[in-house]
């Protein structure tokens, strides 16, 4: 028989201890919920009150508006003039632009160098590479939209001959700078996780690499490749700093790609601070908020059920 | 544990103690099994299985790998229960107490049925704490204790002489037998009764392989002792009981040297002649 | 150029290659292209990375970084926005990591990976991963401002001027913690799931608890993952702006923080702020270089040791 007694275990430790681990493990869901309950809550007068609907209701927010009977009717984005103006479509327009020209930059760029990094380059040039990717993901957005602000700016301005510094091509290509290591992590790991005997029935009937990399890892990581795709669009949609700097924040409807742009996100930095508070204006800045979670929210889930099918395919292939 | 109890408990199973070849008379069993079916999710594992084992003996499991004689093995310390999705049905008893049923504490049950692992598992700490971990956490930790039970349990697992100038060392330096032998005290350290050990020198080279072998003969004076191996020229030199397992059922159970000279069943005979494996 | 020069070293089968054999020549095109992709990509954190040192590195010194702005930001150093970002970050730490690593012990140990509960876990961390930081500058505005701490003004009885209902380091702090508990909870998972199994067994088969094998064996072999998480958060959180542009940073401030509720100066606004709206942006521009140097080195470094913690982690798990 033992010759020390042992003390018997404390239940009420393994009880406390287990709740505590799985309370905390919701805490990501409750956040979701919150965020999602008190940025609405806020916007919420847009449907409920007459008084601010007076000022910004839905169908102000999404149509053209005659504010004077001189002018046609056009969509306006000015809500501290003495007739404020809330037309979302200015918005709209500028974070489109400024996402369609970072997706345009960073697309080719990201999925170029992947394609590189698991095709094609040497064991070395890879180990160079994804430092070189990781070092791009930890640049403060804040420091790309300097960079745009202050030397990119330039750059295009002469280049180019533009009218203005700040428009939504700087911005597009800051934007693009940031996306491209989320398209390019989630491309390399889709190809890399492709099954080295999938490679080897490609080679063994006589496809050289070029034609293994096209013909059977590309369409095999398609998913990945697509998520990484859509996961950036959602940033590019999102991200704030690098747009507030160097888009030149001019709410300007016009189909071209020189002008100022201004885009939700930069509406809702650049405004909120000096917004009077549950005033319209108030409510209108987090009713985009609001559409900026939802949309990247919907963006996310797709991307995360592609990524989910990708995995299934993988693995159901082994 | 009162042979009253047990037999108390015996009868409310209302099975016989001993079916067909499963007898081992000579002996109170220390442990007694009666219809034990295990199920991975859906699929079962282990079907059927009653065994009594005897006490300061060396009972050994054979069997073709995923045969169930591990699965079975961990039924016996309760060890099962850490993989989720799986379910147990059946009677394990300890000395005639039902391990599932009556002793609502599985610490209990795992200090008193030692384990130790295919592939040598000592913490990344040092040798001593090894030793010292089941202690420590059951509540003991006045080294005027731990120390010499620490060294004790080296001394058990006949590693005491290698180890006793580097107690402080990382357990990873040592060699694997050396390791195996660690875990082997490790379990010791708490004073079980049974050891339950699975595949213990498979990942050894000879030489450790007989040390254990050694150890295992010293070990069956103070403890039960359930081995699985693959290893039938081992099972035939270390225990005194073997029961050989195929497809999740016991085909045959009996002293071992029934077992390897006159089986009772033709896929044992083909087994132990090594016709498959 | 760049392509040029690539084509002469294609003719050399790539380590662990395929084939001796020298690659048809349709092969080169699109090797050549995807390796300008990458060059460009270099190139352009070359770019990135000359730019700002070569701007900053005259103006940071030992008394730009130890020393308060002067004559209105457009002297001196940048040392409240130094000490206001290691506050920030700090709080943010002791905030958010103990929850992420909670949640990433619930996923992995308590668990199976199949059930609802942890898919549903799983599918809001991955969410919140990619929720926009305005929309989390809101959200902190909305509720840990607006709501707890308001609501914490009402119960302990403060009216008139806000006490903890306003903009404060404290506030902002959580706002990054939520904002950064997915790296920390991903990171910690990474490092869990490397625990080999048997270690585990070892610990329940002396008839150990889960908490106890939790705390003694676990915990201790996932610290260097929990770390790199840590790391990876702080330097998440250093960098971001737009979050705390409405929970807690301030332009400028005569006073360092002191109390959970002051406000604080931050390298990354300061940034911003200066970059945006100084009037006299020539006679700012070699502090505003310097500053954006200053959080760059620091959200590198940060970066870098967390890279060299995963490494090694990585080979003691192959060798181990």
């Amino acid at each position: 028989m033992r010759p020390f007694a042992f003390k018997p275990k404390s239940r009420i430790k393994e009880f406390v201890g287990e709740k505590l681990i799985t309370l905390s493990a919701f805490t990501a869901l409750i956040v979701i919920a919150l965020i999602f309950i008190f940025i609405f809550k806020e916007a919420t007068p847009i449907f409920t009150s007459p008084e601010v609907q007076k000022e910004a209701s839905l169908s102000k927010m999404t149509f053209k508006q005659q504010f004077n009977p001189k002018q046609e009717p056009r969509f306006s984005w000015q809500p501290t003039s003495d007739l404020p103006k809330y037309s979302l479509y200015p918005l709209f327009l500028g974070t489109l632009k400024a996402a369609l020209i970072a997706m345009l930059f960073a697309m080719p760029l990201g999925l170029g160098a992947a394609i590189y990094s698991s095709e094609f380059a040497p064991r070395r040039a890879r180990e160079f590479i994804k430092p070189i990717i990781e070092l791009l993901a930890g640049i403060p957005s804040v420091v790309l939209g300097f960079f745009a602000l202050i030397v990119l700016a330039t750059i295009l301005q002469k280049m180019f001959d533009l009218p203005y510094r700040l428009n939504a091509l700087n911005a597009g290509i800051a934007l693009g700078i940031g996306v491209i290591p989320i398209i390019f992590t989630l491309a390399e790991d889709a190809m890399t996780a492709v099954p080295r005997s999938l490679r080897e029935a490609a080679m063994a009937l006589g496809a050289n690499q070029w034609q293994v990399s096209f013909t059977v890892v590309l369409p095999a990581a398609l998913p990945g490749i697509a998520a990484g795709m859509v996961l950036g669009f959602g940033r590019a949609v999102g991200e704030t700093m690098i747009v507030l700097m160097a888009s030149g924040n001019a709410a300007i409807v016009s189909p071209g790609f020189i002008d100022s742009i201004r885009t939700m996100s930069a509406t809702i930095a650049a405004e909120l601070a000096e917004v009077v508070f549950h005033s319209p204006h108030y409510n209108v800045l987090f009713f985009i908020g609001t559409l900026l979670f939802a949309f990247t929210f919907c963006l996310n889930l797709g991307g995360d059920l592609v990524l989910a099918r990708l995995k299934e395919k993988l693995q159901g292939k082994h | 544990m009162s042979v009253d109890n047990q037999v108390i408990a015996m009868r409310a199973l209302d099975v016989p103690a001993a079916a067909d070849g499963n007898t081992n008379n000579d002996r109170v069993p220390k442990m007694v099994v009666r219809r034990l079916n295990f199920f991975y999710g859906a699929a079962q594992a282990v079907y059927d299985v009653s065994m009594d084992i005897a006490e300061n003996r060396v009972t050994a499991l054979i069997g073709p790998s995923g045969c169930g004689k591990s699965t079975f093995l961990r039924t016996l310390n309760r060890m099962n229960e850490t993989i989720p999705g799986t379910r147990r049905e059946g009677i394990v008893l300890l000395d005639g107490v039902d391990i599932y049923r009556q002793i609502r504490d599985v610490s209990t049950v795992r200090t008193r049925v030692g384990m130790v692992f295919q592939k040598s598992n000592p913490f990344p700490k040092s040798v001593y704490d090894n030793v010292a971990y089941g202690l420590r956490v059951n509540g003991v930790g006045d080294p005027s204790i731990v120390k010499p039970a620490v060294e004790d349990a080296l001394k058990r697992a006949f590693l005491w002489d290698e180890v006793k100038d580097k107690l402080n060392t990382n357990a990873y330096m040592l060699s694997g037998g050396q390791q195996q032998r660690l875990c082997i005290a490790r379990a010791l350290a708490v004073w079980p009764e049974v050891l339950l050990m699975d595949e213990p020198a498979s990942a050894l080279d000879p030489l450790s392989t007989s040390k254990i072998e050694d150890l295992i003969a010293e070990l069956k004076k103070n403890y039960t002792i359930v081995i699985v191996t693959h290893n039938m020229q081992q099972a035939a030199r270390v225990s005194d009981y073997t029961a050989f397992f195929y497809e999740g059922r016991m085909v045959e159970f009996g002293r071992t040297k029934d077992i390897f000279t006159k089986p009772a069943h033709k896929q044992t005979e083909d087994y132990i002649t090594g016709r498959f494996g | 150029m760049a392509v040029a020069q690539h084509s002469i070293s294609a003719d050399t089968p790539a380590v662990g290659g395929t084939t001796r054999a020298r690659p048809k020549s349709p092969g080169r095109i699109p090797k050549g292209l995807t390796f300008l992709a990458t060059a460009i990509i270099v190139m352009i954190l070359a770019a990135i990375l000359t730019a700002i040192v070569h701007g900053g590195v005259e103006t940071v010194s030992w008394e730009f970084i130890s020393q308060p702005p002067e004559q209105g930001m457009e002297a001196g150093g940048i040392f409240p926005a130094i000490f206001g970002t290691v506050a920030l970050v700090i709080l943010m730490v002791i905030c958010g990591v103990p929850i992420g690593v909670l949640t990433a012990i619930y996923l992995q140990e308590y668990t199976s990976p199949d059930s609802k509960t942890t898919r549903l876990i799983r599918l809001a961390i991955t969410n919140l991963a990619g929720v926009p930081s305005i929309v989390f500058g809101l959200f902190g505005l909305g509720f840990f401002v607006g709501f707890v701490g308001s609501g914490m003004d009402t119960i302990l009885g403060y009216s008139g001027r806000p006490v903890w209902g306003q903009p404060a380091i404290i506030w902002a702090a959580l706002t990054l913690a939520v904002l950064t508990l997915p790296v920390v909870i991903i990171s910690t998972e990474e490092a869990l799931r490397a625990i080999p199994r048997e270690l585990k067994d070892a610990s329940y088969a002396l008839g150990v608890t889960k908490l106890q094998t939790i705390r003694r064996v676990i915990l201790p072999e996932a610290m260097p993952g929990i770390f790199t998480g840590a790391i990876l958060a702080v330097s998440r959180g250093a960098g971001e702006v737009a979050p705390i542009m409405f929970t807690g940073a301030a332009y400028y401030l005569p006073y360092l923080p002191h109390k959970l509720n002051d406000q604080f100066m931050e390298l990354g606004y300061h940034v911003y702020v200066m970059a945006t709206q100084s009037p006299n942006i020539e006679r700012t521009e070699p502090i505003l270089f310097g500053t954006v140097l200053v959080l760059l080195v620091l959200t590198f470094l940060l970066n870098l040791v967390a890279i060299v913690i995963r490494s090694r982690m990585r080979i003691r798990r192959v060798s181990g």
